[in-house]
């Protein structure tokens, strides 16, 4: 199992943990079975991730990515942060192992769930799946 | 200075200065083939016989000619558990397999194949003590059983198995008694005569010794089919040039272990027991896999509750500390240790399972440093966990 600099960078120094104070949107997701576990927070403002923090328990890879996506997904737009895929994070850190790639990118769908619990809490209509969360994010404005 | 503190000695051990010295001739100037008549081959043979002569008077066997090389400890568990079975089979009909669950994979994967090929397969349970009982044999255990294999020493929990007992229960129905001795030798008492086992599988590695070398104890009444043919070594119970250097170091490494035990032994205890005590005192939520009372020297394994195995392993070796780990997210299958989960213990847990195993080149102080490095290390993961607190914290 190698990973790279940048993984190893963001799981010792993993930026953005904690949990954001009176969260507008909170993102559970994970399995205690096969052992990850992660939960983001988020405060919206402007429509645009103004703080994000992350909880994770699981290997490496799981909390190098879910670092790596607080980081990617702070002042952007909510619909730009939907859109962020697991590719994407995985280009960020310079690649992940194969084996590691279907198991440890919870970060993307945790994102994702915190914004869609924002989106709920206001009214709005939640995010689609991945293809289709950009425009819905945008319709909805 | 990050200090380097290798506790992985299950895993596999540096190899002893002084085996490499006795090896190394046999890299360089004494390089012949055992096979061959002429005299640097006869050299080779000399050396080859040595060291055949001093591993089985090590092991107890009754004679030499029942030690087999082969290229480690997972050909040794391969060549017993399909020759031993096919050559029962052949000679007696019998088509029953009973493996215990928590057996090295050399063993198990063998196992299975045969299940596919006409055999069947039973796989006896150990308890939660991380021990196969003489009981559970017996439940498991049929008049048509052919062969019987259950480790001497568990890899992962390090626990010693009552293999007399086992042997005798395979035995009073007439099948024939595999051990995977590939933890154990050197480390505890192994007499093959003594416990009666019908084979046993080595590995130099674990002792000091080079990879890629090891041995099978067949007595001389058990039936075999080779599985590696051609050449006619080993009695033409395993073709191939034999590998001498490889084998003079195992003999050497052997050798060293059985005459450094009487020192070595308590002191391993005595750390092992520090490491044990250390995690369970200051760590809260943590648990020792199987019964302390039965654990080799120098292996302990651990739950550390609300912690991913992976992640302790790399923070640990970021502080130059090197152990293993059962969690299903350090193994390419992605499947938590089988071990483990043999042993009753529930998959989610079994992601925060750690196994410090030590060796001779470990200190006192090495220990002292992983016990200071490794608490702030769990605090640190457990603080980032979005479950901890919710799951188990109630201090």
């Amino acid at each position: 199992m190698n990973y790279t600099e940048k993984v190893m960078d963001h799981f010792h120094n993993p930026r953005n943990v904690g949990v954001v104070e009176n969260a507008d949107g909170v993102g559970e997701v994970g399995n205690p079975v096969c052992g990850d576990m992660m939960k983001i927070s988020i405060a919206v403002a402007d429509d645009r991730v103004a703080d994000v923090r992350f909880q994770t328990l699981g290997c490496g890879a799981a909390i190098a990515t879910s670092s790596a996506v607080t980081e990617m997904a702070k002042g952007r737009t909510l619909a730009e942060a939907a859109a962020i895929s697991k590719t994407d994070v995985a280009e960020e850190l310079g690649g992940l192992p194969s084996a590691k790639m279907h198991c440890s990118l919870l970060a993307t769908d945790g994102l994702r769930a915190a914004i869609d619990d924002y989106l709920v809490r206001n009214g709005r209509a939640p995010l689609q799946d991945t293809s289709t969360a950009h425009v819905s994010v945008v319709s909805a404005e | 200075m990050t200090r380097n503190v290798y506790l992985d000695y299950a895993a596999t051990t540096p190899v002893d200065p002084r085996v490499f010295d006795a090896m190394s001739p046999f890299l360089k100037d004494q390089y012949g083939n055992p096979s061959s008549l002429h005299s640097v081959g006869r050299e080779a043979a000399r050396a080859l016989d040595d060291a055949r002569e001093s591993i089985a008077a090590e092991v107890g066997a009754a004679e030499p000619s029942e030690i087999i090389f082969t290229a480690g400890g997972t050909e040794a568990d391969n060549t017993a558990v399909l020759g031993i079975a096919k050559a029962v089979r052949r000679d007696t009909g019998r088509s029953h397999l009973v493996v215990s669950a928590f057996e090295h994979n050399g063993v198990l994967t063998p196992a299975e194949r045969l299940a596919k090929e006409g055999f069947e397969l039973t796989l006896v349970k150990p308890g939660a003590d991380g021990i196969v009982s003489a009981e559970a044999l017996r439940g498991a255990i049929r008049d048509d059983t052919a062969l019987v294999s259950v480790m001497h020493v568990n890899n992962e929990l390090g626990t010693i198995q009552p293999l007399f007992e086992l042997a005798q229960i395979t035995h009073e129905n007439e099948a024939l008694f595999h051990t995977d001795a590939v933890q154990s030798m050197g480390k505890i008492d192994f007499d093959a005569v003594g416990l009666e086992v019908d084979a046993a599988s080595f590995s130099a590695h674990k002792i000091y010794g080079p990879k890629g070398t090891g041995a099978l104890y067949l007595k001389r009444s058990t039936p075999i089919q080779p599985l590696l043919i051609g050449g006619g070594q080993e009695s033409k119970k395993r073709g191939g040039t034999e590998n001498v250097a490889g084998i003079v170091g195992m003999a050497e490494a052997l050798k060293i272990m059985i005459a450094e035990r009487p020192a070595e032994e308590p002191r391993l205890k005595a750390m092992r027991d520090k490491i044990i005590d250390g995690i369970l005192d200051t760590i809260e939520n943590t648990v020792l896999n199987g019964d302390r009372d039965f654990l080799v020297p120098h292996v302990a394994n651990f739950i550390i509750k609300g912690v991913e195995g992976e992640s302790m392993l790399l923070q640990l070796d970021h502080k130059g500390i090197m152990v293993s780990t059962g969690s299903a997210c350090s193994s390419s299958s992605l499947e938590p240790s089988h071990v483990l989960l043999a042993i009753g213990c529930p998959p989610e847990l079994a992601h925060g399972s750690l196994r410090v195993s030590i060796g001779r080149f470990v200190t006192d102080e090495d220990i002292e440093y992983f016990l200071t490095e490794f608490p702030p290390i769990v605090h640190r993961l457990r603080e980032m966990s979005p479950t901890y607190e919710k799951m188990y914290a109630n201090t």
